[in-house]
């Protein structure tokens, strides 16, 4: 097994030296952090492509051509990963999957969209399996970006739309990094708990700077003081795990309604302090999924270890999509992959899902979920952990999660 | 007024805090005169170390084992590292320090993988210890405050009452004099390494599971401990431990004010929170070199 | 200027010329912009720490608001493209003047930790404020507006040629600054400020200069590095950035004026081509700085002068035997530790793999060492002589 992995490094290492060994291959450039603060997000992303990929190849890949995935390292920078697409193009890769940072997905699509035009017959398509800046698939849509998760303003709109069942909420307090994620989850939640719940009090609307608080307490103790029985937050990693314990040490009596509460390294820092008091809106609920999707889970569970969640699943459908288009388009060629997959369907593990046409976004069913003790009925645990796992309240389907988009894509 | 007595408490605890995770920088430098870089990677290797070894013999003997394990290998370092950086002056120390801080966190990386390790506290010390209002205060943060106080008497008592402390003050000042006493100075100056190492490591098997023991808990405290170190007046132990209280106390009470700040329409006080301690840094530099209680400028 | 100095000249510019021919492919040519940009920027911070004594942690901080001005008005569409760098050299050289008024009241540590703050300070506030530095976003722009003189500057080697050419007047500059009085007053207050007071000078003053001077070179870079990216975000101002930039010009050596040059080219190599090949590229990263500061504090560059100055001395052919002897122990040891770390990255966990590579490493180390005891009387008797030569 090792000697086969050394093997495997090697042969890739080669493999990436010589672009003429890969002739009949449909190669996508993975550009995502592997190194430094967000690495292991990254590396969960390329673990989950790369599981999607060996499982369309042992049936035989696509056309008669394996999938080969190209994993490079942009250390969260977008300068750095406009250099690697320049490789990429290079190399002659056609297909780029990113997913980490607003930041960089918009300096990729930019540049993709400079790239297409001045060399229209090496045409990039950008897979964005996690990049959720609404104006992606709004103001700055492109026809060359495709978005598999769903957009701040989506998950917003489940969220609230769930809300409007909750009758004992009734003063939210809004609590989000300082950066342009924060700022259009808090705008977000205004409007909309505005439009949903006008009778909800939003008694606080706070910003703290991004991953440079140590001590979550002051916070939580203006939250208190502030009576808010519902704290809506779209942190993520040690500013989400850092929040919640400083919550179950206060004792504050709220529930976190939260975007990131299931990625990687959370789960298990929030440990007893999530339970019962974290919520997430997403559309992956591990233990709601048909058999199918159970069989998919159960298999990567069975590669990685039993405590490895495979919630991105937008990185797994993008590849489904990618590998039908390409079917259903009987070539490889760029743009006509990607006109293919304009408005394709394919059945998730929740329903089906459906890339919309108009603006490159991609529309399925969400969930609501708490953090709980695992076990019992629920047979998957949350993402790097045995004992805690996600249990669904509800569905939000679809339909009702769908935004109307400002987008008018100019097509080749 | 529910708000200020929080904050005050909150404030004070933050501040201890502070002083524990700088409390063996200002040792190092106090004695050696060196600006050390990795302080926050050898925090981190407390937490990790304190994390390995709490799951074998449990946490109160990873209180005492991580700290002098994690001080071992700080003063192989000093002996095998750090001398020879010496010899080729004072920036070649510093950088070597800089250069270690990224070594140390691509270990980690390496050893425990790149998310965060369960590291929980010890069921003896969970829970709440009394409420406050409506808040609960947990037990845990007390112990911390209560190591932090501990740390204070004991560097005080070390420093200005023992033989050791007055023999590596004098090697500070006059090395050759007290070589020729009869003295190990480079044995003396690897001890104080040794020693300010683990106090970093005692925060981190404390702080571990306090907050988040993961790879970048080194970056998240590596400048503020500075700002206390220099603030306080490098090389004043009195003067970290005021500055740490202040420090906390402030950024606290910033945080509760929603205050508006003039000509910026959208900034309030509390989003400043966390930048407040380097503004005063750079004040304080400005004005007073050498810090709250610094005997000496840098 | 003597002969061989001027040839150097010519040479660089030659390779300038040449090498987007030779490596036209887009990845090479970004690359080349890559470096250059790092180029200037290591240069300019150079002239703070090799010039001037003057350790900053905060250096991104001119670098970074450069690039910012440089966008605002490259998105203006008033000033045409290639003018765009002096845009951000102005920004930095304002800016410099502020902070530089602020930091250099004092030196040495203090200097550093000054820095520091201002550096998490400007850092921190460039989220607060998105309208102007963009937030995590940042801000992006289009290099091709208007024809200059036919050139759209749309295509990369076009830009690579602009970014050469200001890289070009740029490196003259800051060679032509050490000669100036003001250089070398500057290299009298890194190496005694009372005796620079003494005879006249005010040290504040000359570093305030300098930090200004080197904050103008740096909003330069700023400024490339937008037309090279046609993006700014908040990382240009991080303290990554300025510790990257820290080590770049370390690495190289201080003590040359080279010294940069080198590091950049080598940093860059290393952070993006390597980071192609391995995950433990940091890991090496680290070990290259750390060997630096241990083994030879002078850098890259001082390795490279002492065997120019061996070969000047013609005692090159005297040590050339002790490197290729050496060459051969110090490989194996390298080698093994090289396939030591890739092992560990990989997980590689087979016990006879890893003790054949430590057993290669232990015996590379002996067998060096050893080595070096029999070799080090030539290698002294070599720079003694050097020294005997040069002292006359």
């Amino acid at each position: 097994m090792a000697t086969r992995k050394l093997l495997g490094a090697m042969l890739a290492a080669f493999a990436l030296a010589s672009p003429t060994l890969a002739n009949a291959q449909v190669r996508i450039a993975y550009i995502d952090p592997l190194s430094g603060a967000m690495g292991a997000t990254g590396e969960h992303g390329l673990r989950e492509l790369e599981f999607a990929v060996e499982a369309i190849n042992a049936k035989g890949g696509v056309l008669g051509q394996k999938l080969v995935v190209v994993p490079m390292d942009n250390k969260l920078s977008a300068q750095e990963s406009l250099i690697l697409l320049k490789s990429a193009i290079d190399q002659g890769i056609r297909y780029i999957s990113q997913g980490n940072g607003s930041s960089v997905a918009g300096a990729l699509i930019d540049a993709i969209n400079k790239h297409n035009e001045r060399e229209p017959a090496k045409s990039i398509v950008f897979l964005n399996y996690a990049a959720v800046d609404p104006d992606f698939t709004n103001d700055k849509c492109s026809f060359w970006h495709f978005r598999f998760d769903a957009n701040t303003d989506m998950k917003m709109a489940a969220l609230t739309d769930y809300l409007k069942g909750q009758k004992k909420v009734s003063k939210v307090y809004l609590l989000n990094q300082d950066y342009s994620h924060g700022h259009q989850v808090s705008k977000v939640a205004k409007a909309m708990l505005a439009e949903k719940r006008p009778d909800v009090k939003v008694v606080g609307d706070e910003l703290h700077p991004l991953a440079r608080v140590k001590d979550f307490a002051p916070y939580i103790a203006k939250v208190q003081a502030s009576g808010a029985d519902t704290v809506i937050t779209g942190n993520w990693g040690t500013d989400l795990s850092l929040l919640v314990k400083a919550a179950k040490d206060a004792n504050l009596k709220a529930d976190f309604y939260t975007y990131y509460g299931g990625t990687v390294g959370v789960p298990p820092a929030m440990g007893d302090a999530g339970i019962d008091r974290v919520k997430v809106v997403s559309y992956w609920s591990a233990n709601s999924a048909n058999a199918a999707g159970q069989a998919v889970q159960d298999a990567y569970r069975k590669k990685y270890g039993a405590d490895q969640d495979p919630y991105s699943q937008s990185i797994r459908i993008s590849a489904e999509f990618l590998v039908r288009a390409m079917e259903k388009a009987k070539s490889t060629d760029p743009v006509a992959v990607a006109k293919a997959m304009e408005a394709m369907k394919i059945d998730g593990p929740f329903g089906e899902i459906t890339m919309r046409a108009e603006d490159h976004q991609i529309i399925q069913p969400m969930f609501i979920a708490t953090f709980v003790k695992g076990g019992g009925a629920l047979k998957y645990s949350a993402d790097g952990t045995n004992d805690y796992a996600f249990r669904a309240d509800a569905r939000v389907e679809a339909a009702a999660a769908a935004r109307p988009t400002t987008c008018k894509m100019k097509r080749p | 007024m529910e708000l200020f007595f929080t904050s005050l408490l909150n404030g004070v605890t933050y501040g201890l805090l502070l002083f524990m995770l700088s409390s063996g920088l200002t040792l190092i430098f106090s004695m050696m005169g060196v600006l050390n870089f990795a302080h926050a990677s050898f925090y981190m290797l407390g937490a990790y170390f304190g994390y390995v070894i709490s799951s074998y013999v449990g946490f109160y003997p990873a209180l005492l084992l991580a700290p002098l394990a994690v001080g071992a290998i700080g003063a192989l370092i000093e002996r095998y590292g750090m001398r020879r950086a010496h010899a080729s002056g004072h920036l070649a120390e510093l950088l070597f320090t800089f250069g270690l801080a990224f070594l140390i966190e691509e270990v980690v990386h390496l050893v425990w993988g790149k998310s965060p390790v369960p590291y929980r506290v010890p069921p003896s010390l969970d829970g709440p210890l009394f409420t406050l209002f409506s808040a609960t205060f947990p037990t845990y943060k007390a112990f911390m405050m209560a190591v932090s106080v501990g740390m204070l008497a004991a560097l005080y008592a070390l420093l200005t009452r023992t033989r050791v402390g007055l023999l590596v003050q004098a090697a500070l000042s006059k090395p050759d004099m007290v070589e020729a006493l009869g003295h190990n100075v480079p044995r003396l100056f690897m001890l104080v390494f040794g020693g300010g190492v683990g106090l970093a490591a005692l925060a981190g098997v404390i702080g571990g599971n306090a907050f988040v023991t993961e790879p970048g808990m080194a970056a998240a405290v590596g400048s503020i401990v500075f700002v206390v170190v220099v603030v306080g007046g490098l090389g004043s132990i009195t003067g970290a431990f005021v500055a740490s209280l202040a420090i906390g106390i402030l950024q606290t009470f910033a945080v509760a004010v929603d205050y508006k700040l003039p000509f910026f329409d959208r900034v309030t006080v509390s989003q400043t929170a966390p930048v407040l301690p380097y503004l005063i840094m750079v004040l304080m530099l400005i004005a007073r070199p050498r810090g709250l209680m610094g005997t000496r400028e840098t | 200027m003597t002969r061989s100095r001027l040839a150097l000249w010519a040479v660089t510019l030659l390779v300038l010329v040449v090498a987007p021919l030779v490596f036209s492919k887009g990845f090479a040519l970004s690359l080349l912009c890559q470096m250059g940009i790092l180029v200037v920027f290591a240069l300019s911070y150079n002239m703070l720490l090799g010039q001037t004594g003057l350790l900053s942690f905060g250096h991104a901080v001119y670098y970074g608001l450069g690039a910012l001005f440089a966008i605002h008005v490259l998105n203006l569409n008033k000033v045409p493209t290639p003018f765009i760098p002096l845009v951000g050299g102005l920004a930095g050289l304002a800016f410099g003047l502020v902070f530089g008024y602020i930091t250099t009241r004092r030196a040495g540590t203090t200097f550093a930790m000054i820095t520091l703050g201002v550096g998490e300070m400007v850092a921190a506030s460039s989220l607060m404020f998105p309208a102007f530095f963009g937030g995590e976003a940042g801000i992006s722009g289009n290099r091709s507006q208007e024809p200059f003189f036919g050139l759209t500057f749309g295509p990369q080697i076009q830009v690579y040629y602009l970014i050469a050419a200001w890289l070009v007047i740029c490196v003259v500059a800051m060679h032509a600054l050490t000669r100036t009085p003001l250089g070398r007053m500057a290299n009298a207050v890194r190496d005694n400020p009372e005796r620079a007071q003494f005879v006249g000078y005010d040290p504040q003053r000359v570093r305030f200069l300098m930090v200004a001077l080197s904050g103008f070179f740096a909003g330069v870079a700023g400024g490339l590095a937008t037309l090279n990216y046609e993006i700014v975000s908040a990382e240009s101002l991080s303290a990554l950035t300025s510790g990257m930039v820290l080590l770049a010009t370390f690495v190289g050596g201080v003590g040359f004026f080279a010294g940069p040059i080198l590091g950049a080219i080598v940093i860059t190599l290393m952070s993006t081509v390597l980071a192609g090949y391995t995950k433990a590229w940091p890991f090496y990263f680290g070990l290259l700085f750390l060997s630096t500061v241990l083994f030879v504090p002078g850098g890259l560059t001082g390795v490279v002068v002492l065997q120019k100055r061996l070969w000047d001395a013609g005692l090159l052919s005297r040590v050339a035997p002790v490197y290729v002897r050496m060459a051969v122990p110090g490989l194996v040891f390298v080698g093994g530790a090289v396939v030591a770390v890739e092992m560990a990255y990989r997980g590689v966990r087979l016990p006879g793999a890893w003790l054949g590579t430590f057993a290669a490493m232990a015996v590379g180390l002996l067998a060096a060492r050893w080595l070096w005891r029999r070799e080090s009387d030539r290698w002294a008797a070599a720079l003694e002589a050097l020294a005997g030569k040069a002292a006359p």
